[in-house]
């Protein structure tokens, strides 16, 4: 318990560092760019695959399960928009994404803890939190909602095609059903999930690599820590924010 | 000049450094050796701020920086360059922009500027045309030299070098041997060297302690290192058979 709230002591002094004031914005602005590429624009191409096998995979077992005459056919569509907007596209992709940049993270500050650079930036007087953890929250924060509209799009087309060419559904019926009863609250509600999680998932990853002591075999352990970690949080926080968004 | 007064550290209740005081004085370079394991990286990365003390005094000048906090601090950390064991360049960064990184940090100047600088740097360690390699493209020498190249980027008073010939051939460890000597009386900072190697002793040691054990046990010049009857500094000095044989027929 005790280590526990060690931990936890030193992840909000590390937080309080990271959101200390920038040295120069303008170098700040250049790493943010250079995170939405490595940790946005990079993330396009892993989440548009996964979202449209997700949304076909939704699709055709939501099929299988409805094949009673009683349920309408539009309930297809609209079970498989539903379940993309309310968990998949928001959680489920935050836990891929938990794996791909987390484990990034971690390993790129982990290297950089014991390589010493972080050290060098320490001698120069650079906020070596800051410089390197801000711009990867502030970047994650702006693009994982991007990608969680992609994921949304791609997810429902996956569905659609999945369920057009198998023949479960028509595409009447289909498009029908995403457009029933469509509640736009559910798109915010993913998204203010989208948001915590992209949080969980920079902050936790780059709190592990920070504070490796040791060699690779640590930068390692960090990496599957910061995994395992974010992967907890978001899962007990998707609970929680359900609660208290969807009560 | 840093004075060093009284300066204990310890890990988990273990003592690394005893009660070390010592004076390092500016235009020249000095040296603390010891063998692997003594408290030589504490020492040095206590002096730079890297770990806290447990007790004691460290004086960049007038200044006492042990007892300032880290925005304070930086304005001598402005006139620190540090070079590093693994060099510490930035992987993601080119040679260029290692160097100038400083200078986008902490200088105004125009990127003219700036790259008159950096370019003056790389000369001034031999790295010519090699602006837009990375790290991973340099060899070991040129990695210290590059990092060399950003520690003085900003005209540092004060240069620290942990272990700057570890992983080098002899000959490039003269080199970069010479360079920091050389640096040390050209810009007249107060330069410290982290070694256990012989040759740069001999080379550039101006001034030299000898830490055993997280102790200081001897303090003195590169002439006097060969005669004192300190055993602990013999056991080092004279470690390998060859040195151990000419002191014999010396004696």
């Amino acid at each position: 318990m005790i280590k526990f709230l060690s931990h936890l002591g030193r992840y909000f002094l590390l937080l309080k560092k990271v959101f200390s004031k920038p040295e120069k914005p303008v170098i700040y602005y250049k790493q943010t760019m250079r995170e939405f590429v490595f940790l946005g624009l990079n993330s396009i191409g892993i989440i548009t695959i996964i979202s449209f096998f997700m949304g076909a995979v939704i699709t055709l077992q939501t099929a299988y399960n409805t094949e009673n005459p009683i349920y309408p056919a539009y309930l297809i569509g609209l079970g498989c928009r539903d379940s993309i907007i309310l968990e998949f596209s928001s959680t489920v992709a935050a836990l891929i994404l938990a794996g791909k940049v987390g484990s990034n993270i971690a390993s790129e500050i982990g290297t950089m803890r014991v390589t010493e650079q972080i050290d060098a930036l320490e001698i120069m007087g650079v906020n070596s939190a800051s410089y390197l953890i801000l711009p990867k929250i502030i970047a994650t924060l702006i693009f994982n909602p991007v990608l969680t509209l992609i994921s949304i799009i791609v997810g429902i087309l996956g569905g659609w095609i999945a369920g057009t060419l198998s023949g479960v559904v028509t595409s009447e019926n289909f498009i029908y059903g995403i457009q029933y009863a469509f509640i736009p609250y559910y798109i915010t509600y993913s998204m203010i999930k989208t948001v915590f999680f992209a949080f969980i998932i920079t902050s936790v990853s780059a709190f592990q690599g920070y504070y490796v002591d040791g060699g690779s075999l640590e930068v390692g352990r960090a990496s599957t820590k910061a995994v395992v970690y974010s992967s907890i949080l978001i899962l007990l926080f998707n609970v929680i924010l359900t609660q208290l968004l969807l009560s | 000049m840093i004075n060093v007064k009284n300066l204990n550290k310890s890990f988990n209740g273990n003592s690394v450094l005893k009660n070390i005081s010592v004076s390092f004085e500016a235009g020249k370079t000095n040296l603390i050796i010891g063998m692997s394991g003594s408290g030589k990286t504490v020492l040095l990365k206590s002096i730079v701020g890297l770990h806290e003390i447990d007790s004691g005094e460290i004086w960049y000048e007038n200044t006492l920086f042990n007892k300032l906090d880290f925005a304070d601090r930086k304005k001598i950390r402005s006139e620190m360059g540090m070079l590093f064991q693994g060099s510490a360049l930035f992987d993601s960064l080119t040679v260029e922009q290692n160097v100038r990184f400083p200078l986008d940090m902490f200088t105004d100047k125009t990127p003219e500027e700036k790259i008159e600088r950096v370019n003056f740097c790389l000369k001034r360690v031999n790295i010519l045309n090699a602006n837009d390699l990375f790290p991973s493209e340099l060899s070991g020498g040129m990695k210290k030299r590059v990092a060399i190249a950003r520690a003085i980027s900003l005209n540092p008073k004060y240069l620290f070098c942990d272990e700057p010939n570890s992983g080098l051939d002899p000959l490039t460890a003269i080199l970069i041997d010479a360079l920091i000597k050389e640096l040390t009386e050209e810009y007249s900072m107060t330069t410290i060297v982290n070694t256990h190697d012989m040759n740069s002793v001999m080379e550039i040691g101006e001034k030299i302690i000898f830490i055993s054990d997280g102790v200081k046990c001897w303090e003195g010049n590169k002439n006097e290192i060969l005669s004192s009857d300190n055993e602990k500094l013999n056991d080092f000095v004279f470690a390998n058979s060859l040195a151990k044989k000419l002191r014999t027929q010396k004696s």
